[in-house]
């Protein structure tokens, strides 16, 4: 199994926000890539917000499998065909909270369809907080040159992270 | 008042850049987000309904979803 972690770039939100955030020319070089986000977004109202993935500018071709806790609700499974890949707080959530997003892509520069696990937590001083687990496909057998991140609404606030990993056999 | 900006990061140069969203992006930002809205809303009625139909038949046989967790446990 892949065991080591190497930083391939990182990037922090400035002060205007950030609509998405991309990695572009990702290399080849390793057997997998893991990318870890702890975001935020500006919009309100639903204390948390979803996180769209694309790779390779692609909008088609995705589906997921979702096991939510929900601090609210309690637990469910849920399904689609959306770009969804997990949960951020949004402005909603109590100030100056960052969730945590951990994304792994297996095989990306493979000539297979590419599968991803996610697992995400909010973070809210509050009932309703939400932790994903996240089984992720995208029908695509093209190598992932490129991974995109963008709320559904609103924009990555100051201070959001995202650092990229390659992950190879030492 | 300008568009929102997005950040890219290019792995092979190390270069990341500010770009501001063109008016197209916003557009299909807003289409999205509008179609996800009306995805969701269709996921949660069809299970609603789906939860309906289930206590539509419990209530038939006259047993409680503790009674059916039960049996087939």
């Amino acid at each position: 199994m892949p065991n080591t972690f190497e930083l391939i770039a990182s990037s922090t939100v400035g002060s205007g926000g950030a609509a998405s955030i991309e990695f572009t020319s990702i290399p080849a070089t390793y057997t997998d890539l893991c990318l870890k986000l702890s975001g935020r977004t500006s919009s309100t109202g639903s204390i948390y917000e979803w996180v769209y993935i694309k790779f390779n500018s692609s909008t088609t071709g995705y589906s997921y499998r979702l096991l939510q806790g929900n601090g609210g609700n309690g637990f469910g499974s849920y399904s689609g065909t959306s770009q969804y890949s997990g949960d951020i707080p949004d402005g909603t959530a109590t100030a100056s909270t960052f969730g945590n997003y951990e994304i792994y892509i297996p095989n990306y520069a493979g000539s297979t369809n590419k599968s991803f696990s996610v697992d995400a937590v909010t973070e809210n001083n509050g009932t309703l907080a939400i932790e994903d687990l996240v089984a992720g496909l995208w029908s695509n057998t093209a190598a992932i040159t490129a991974v995109n991140f963008t709320p559904r609404n609103g924009s990555f606030v100051q201070f959001s992270t995202a650092y990229l990993y390659g992950v190879k056999n030492a | 008042m300008p568009n929102p900006t997005r950040i890219e990061i290019n792995c092979e140069t190390g270069v990341e850049s500010i770009i501001e969203l063109t008016d197209a992006e916003v557009a299909e930002l807003t289409y999205q987000a509008e179609l996800a809205a009306e995805k969701k809303a269709e996921e949660d009625a069809a299970k609603a309904a789906l939860e309906a139909k289930k206590l539509e038949v419990l209530a038939k046989l006259g047993l409680t979803s503790e009674e059916v967790a039960a049996l087939l446990a």
